[in-house]
């Protein structure tokens, strides 16, 4: 079930570094919340579809017409590190 | 009359017709705020200079004739997870801390187009998880009606500048009942739309299946008119429904229930509702039958899914929806350091408070190789049974009616302990958040200790008119009868 | 006894639709902007903004669809793919995994002979069918620069929500020919549908081979990679030689094939594991929340069908039936849409087929050849080839000059008359200026003139050529010839 091992696939799925306490408190947690949603299991479901949206609503769309300009300077006001009108992050690839 | 004892509606119509000047009502609203907002901390952001200069411009403009909209010159809060241009928008979480939109939400638009003048953002719980509005990582809110309480979430700071008078209605959020549990904690009326009703573009997501944006007003006609601005298809928002002729829910408030049905879960009068509360929404179902409502009570079923569906499936959709904050766009950025995997981790492990971790941890192991079909997909099969469960409901029921939570508002610090016994909290509300039903809660009385309850109506998929009605007609039948206890007594 | 192996290969092709605008906002997809100038809310991922789906993009997909023999899914949704990486604003990829737009399709290539010339086989081909598993749409993401400088990367969204449909074929070939057939195959049909430009070299088709080796005679299948980076031919063909001796040579060692991704390295010949220990490989895919679900009926895929355009089968048989033309020449100038149209167009300026045909293919392709051009950017039009070819015909120029102007008009789209006329390019008519030079060449070359008296027939050649050179190619060689002749 829970072990120390799926806490530390799903850390860093998530990209969230945890403590040691962390780890121990979050295997409990998940362990708790697990069991109870495992409540689910006494319901026969296999003749159900499963709803992902809520809404009837089908073919939303919008066309192919562009309505935006240049909005460089606003989607980078809020970034820590900008270069050369870019994000900056750390290296990401070999060369 | 203290200007701050009227509504809304009301305030707007003395604005419109210059009884009172928008500065006047701004000025009103900062007084209270100056007098209490340090032992309440409804808000994380007050703007007040932009505050004021647009209740100016409204002034000059209302006196120029000009029309400008049911809400021109009234002051309104928003919640913190609604885009506002130009202002914060934190979330509640140090992750936001200085993230400032360049666009706002388009119900904030709306708002701001109909006259309303924002005057703050307020608190809640980080990215909106959470019951209380304590794991903020702007402080808690407390409650209005106990200090000592919390105010409810995640719409807390909402509820209590309502219920505090720090401002005259709030926008809020409600994924799992984050509109209503908090206005039923605080002793005000808020509204859940029915999904797709409120365009979500600007919301800063939870759960995108779930989440739609209400208002929270000092009474029904107040949440009413809000809808009636803030409801309509929006081209950004993709799950925003056409409601077409359906809108002009003012209109609906009618006092008039005669020959309506109304449904009482007898499921939801268990044993771990506060005695008060049942009292208290078992008095509000026979206040429907004086009026000549057909109220019964039924066997809805699957009550006990409910809690378990909503949470596998909030936490799926928020452990993906939250992905996007990574430090690099926008939002708090660690330390730079070495790689990027680290900077990942270190911004979203210091930006991050614990429950939004903990909900990101069940997301992301529930939507895992291995577990998708036996978590994910099964409680969206489950929620195909509830909301099933409900269509068969509202085939012999116009509403249903129930309680808000199953108790008044818990004290400060006594919830995050036991994060399962929290989620419980949920059970009534997140229903109509799985089905994508509309629901109101409007205050029912008091428990044994005097704090507020909440009482849940829900209605059908876009029939807010039903509803608001059934809410409405209880509103006034409780106000006469109060008056008419008072005159009694006067009278004595 | 050293072991047979065979190849199989199987094939995901990204293709970039061609829209105004990106698959979930209103930006421009044009390229060349300065870096995230083409950005909005939308696509960098703001807190709280929405995708709305572009209908053009359904429509393309629809038509790419059909083209290649797929059914198309009467219902189907997006699906969020999530993995963290900086050119991804959201860190999730919105894509389509459980229901793809497109099933169960096929396209079929011409096999050739290993050995087999290229234009010998074109008239003795197999036809192979590659089975297309599915084909769905999805964003493409952000471009990452390397900043020297820093020793960091930039991140620019340009290119971030551009409309993907991303081609998945069954491991259905057996060799890099047959792998470029069907990317040749692929990228034709598309062009001629007009959903894409289909460019290799500036990433608007992009190929991720999946390869994996088996004995002959063995039929399961063996472990795969998947290379990714080819961005050539040349890279996809010497990516597969590498991988697949990469795969026999572990195999012969008795280790293990890892199925990975892998990145092909075209200047060094090799290619590296992408795998990192920081990355768990799980995409949790599940359904886009915050997109509706398509409902795809018959009355939208017969409109899409009714305005498919003609494809290169159909224009082939059209080109034989009307023009005449062999098929060798049918095949060449239907292989790019572009060198069709032109062809078509410039025929319909009264040019004779034949002739437009032998411009085209000749020198045409041979300029695109030398000067590593893709037909669009030719520059003449079908109007100034036609008079170019009715300047050669009323003999005004000799085929020299024509050649000499035709690459001027190829890069610079000048009027080849008004070239001719401004440049003095015209053959000399004046058969009295043609004896006069005639006559100093004859004076100038005694050798030449004795040799061709003493019987050596061929000797004139040398003087038509140096009679040619002094008029500057301006004069007829027949009539040159002609005139020599008479004057010896």
């Amino acid at each position: 079930m829970i072990t120390d091992e799926t806490i530390a696939k799903i850390a860093l799925l998530a990209k969230l570094e945890l403590s040691e306490t962390e780890r121990e408190q979050a295997k409990q947690d998940m362990r708790k919340m697990l069991g109870y949603i495992d409540l689910m299991n006494e319901l026969d479901t296999a003749e159900t579809e499963p709803m992902s949206h809520v809404f009837s609503a089908e073919n939303v769309f919008r066309e192919d017409v562009v309505v935006n300009g240049d909005m460089r300077e606003e989607m980078l006001a809020n970034a820590q590190l900008v270069k050369d009108g870019m994000f900056v992050v750390p290296q990401t690839f070999e060369g | 009359m203290d200007i701050l004892q009227y509504t809304a509606v009301e305030l707007a119509e003395c604005i419109r017709h210059r009884k009172i000047g928008t500065v006047e009502a701004l000025e009103a609203v900062w007084q209270r705020i100056d007098a209490e907002e340090a032992k309440w901390n409804c808000y994380i952001t007050v703007e007040r200079e932009k505050a004021l200069k647009r209740a100016a411009t409204l002034q000059r403009r209302i006196e120029a004739g000009e029309q400008i909209g049911p809400f021109a010159g009234v002051p309104f809060a928003v919640k913190d997870n609604l885009c506002t241009k130009g202002i914060r928008t934190t979330c509640g979480s140090r992750m936001l801390e200085q993230f400032v939109p360049t666009y706002s939400a388009a119900a904030v638009e709306r708002l701001e187009a109909a006259g309303a003048v924002i005057i703050g953002k307020t608190n809640m719980d980080e990215f909106a998880m959470g019951s209380t509005t304590e794991t903020s990582y702007f402080g808690v809110t407390h409650n209005p009606c106990d200090p000592a309480c919390v105010p409810g979430g995640s719409s807390g700071g909402s509820a209590a500048a309502v219920a505090a008078g720090e401002c005259f209605a709030a926008l809020g959020t409600d994924t799992g009942g984050s509109v209503r549990q908090p206005a039923s904690h605080c002793g005000v009326v808020g509204l859940k739309p029915t999904y797709g009703t409120v365009s979500r573009y600007g919301l800063v997501s939870y759960a995108s299946s779930m989440d739609q944006i209400g208002p929270l007003g000092r009474d029904v006609r107040d949440c009413a008119a809000i809808l009636d601005v803030i409801a309509g298809r929006d081209d950004r928002d993709a799950t925003s429904v056409d409601r077409g002729e359906q809108t002009g829910f003012k209109a609906a408030l009618r006092q008039d229930v005669e020959g309506m049905r109304i449904g009482v879960p007898a499921d939801y009068f268990t044993e771990g509702l506060q005695p008060g509360v049942r009292k208290a929404v078992q008095d509000a179902a026979e206040v429907f039958r004086a009026n000549g409502a057909v109220v019964e009570y039924f066997d809805l079923g699957l009550t006990q899914y409910v809690v378990p569906a909503y949470y596998t499936i909030a936490a799926a959709e928020a452990s993906s929806n939250l992905e996007r904050f990574d430090g690099i766009k926008y939002g708090y950025r660690a330390q730079d350091i070495g790689t990027l995997h680290a900077l990942y981790q270190k911004t979203r492990s210091e930006g991050f408070g614990a429950e939004v971790k903990r909900r990101i941890l069940l997301g992301t192991f529930v939507l895992s190789t291995g577990y998708y079909d036996a978590y994910y997909l099964k409680a969206q099969r489950v929620r195909t049974r509830i909301r099933r469960a409900f269509d068969e409901a509202f085939a012999n029921y116009d509403v249903l009616l129930g309680p808000v939570a199953p108790t008044t508002a818990p004290r400060l610090g006594e919830s995050l302990s036991d994060p399962l016994q929290m989620y419980l909290q949920d059970i009534y509300t997140i229903s109509a958040n799985l089905t994508g039903m509309p629901a109101i809660s409007v205050p029912c009385g008091t428990d044994e200790k005097g704090l507020p309850v909440g009482l849940q109506l829900m209605g059908d998929r876009l029939a807010e008119g039903t509803l608001l009605r059934a809410a409405y007609t209880y509103e006034q039948a409780v106000k006469t009868e109060r008056e008419r206890n008072v005159s009694d007594k006067e009278r004595g | 006894m050293a072991n047979v192996y065979e190849t199989v290969i199987g094939l995901e092709v990204h293709v970039e639709l061609a829209t105004q605008t990106k698959i979930f906002c209103g930006c421009s997809t044009a390229f060349g902007g300065a870096p995230n100038t083409h950005t909005c809310p939308v696509c960098t991922g703001m807190p709280g903004t929405l995708p709305v789906l572009n209908r053009q993009v359904v429509e393309h997909a629809i038509a790419v669809g059909l083209a290649t023999n797929c059914s198309i899914a009467a219902h189907c949704r997006f699906d969020r793919k999530n993995y963290f990486y900086p050119d991804n604003p959201q860190n999730y990829q919105i894509s389509q995994l459980y229901q793809p737009i497109c099933r169960d399709g096929y396209v079929e290539i011409d096999v050739q002979t290993p050995e087999g010339d290229r234009r010998d086989a074109a008239e003795t081909d197999n036809r192979k069918r590659v089975r297309i598993h599915e084909i769905h749409m999805e964003e493409d993401a952000g471009k990452l620069i390397h900043d020297g400088e820093s020793g960091r990367s930039l991140v620019d969204y340009n290119r971030a929500g551009v409309p993907l449909i991303e081609i998945v074929s069954e491991p259905d070939m057996r060799s890099a020919e047959e792998v470029i057939a069907y990317l040749e195959k692929l990228r034709t049909t598309i062009q001629y549908l007009g959903a894409s430009d289909c460019k290799l070299q500036e990433g608007s088709m992009r190929a991720d081979v999946n390869l994996s080796v088996r004995e002959v005679g063995v039929q399961t299948l063996g472990t795969r990679t998947e290379m990714k980076n080819l961005n050539s031919f040349h890279a996809i063909r010497n990516a597969i030689a590498g991988e697949r001796e990469r795969q026999i040579r572990l195999l012969e060692a008795g280790e293990q094939v890892v199925q990975e991704t892998r990145r092909w390295d075209d200047a060094k010949g090799v290619s590296y594991s992408m795998r990192s220990k920081e990355d768990a490989q799980d995409y949790r895919y599940f359904p886009e929340p915050d997109l509706a679900p398509l409902h795809i009926d018959d009355t939208w895929i017969a409109q899409i069908r009714a305005r498919q355009p003609e494809l290169r089968e159909a224009r082939m048989e059209r080109y034989q039936r009307t023009y005449a033309l062999p098929m060798y020449d049918i095949r060449l100038l239907t292989d790019s849409k572009q060198l069709s149209d032109l062809f078509e167009e410039t025929v319909a300026c009264g040019a004779q087929p034949k002739k437009v045909s032998n411009w085209l293919m000749g020198e045409a392709l041979r300029l695109l050849r030398e000067r590593d051009m893709d037909p669009e950017e030719i520059c003449f039009t079908p109007e100034h080839l036609a008079a170019l070819i009715g300047l050669v015909e009323q003999k005004e120029i000799t085929n020299t000059v024509a050649k000499e102007v035709f690459a001027v008009m190829f890069t610079q789209g000048v009027d080849p008359r008004r070239y001719v006329e401004e440049n003095g390019l015209k053959t000399l008519q004046d058969a009295d200026a043609l004896r006069r030079v005639a006559a100093q060449v004859l004076a100038d070359n005694p050798q030449s003139v004795a040799d061709y008296r003493n019987g050596k027939e061929k000797a004139i050649s040398f003087l038509v050529g140096q009679t040619m050179k002094a008029m500057k190619g301006q004069a007829d060689p027949l009539k040159v010839r002609e005139i020599l002749q008479s004057m010896l």
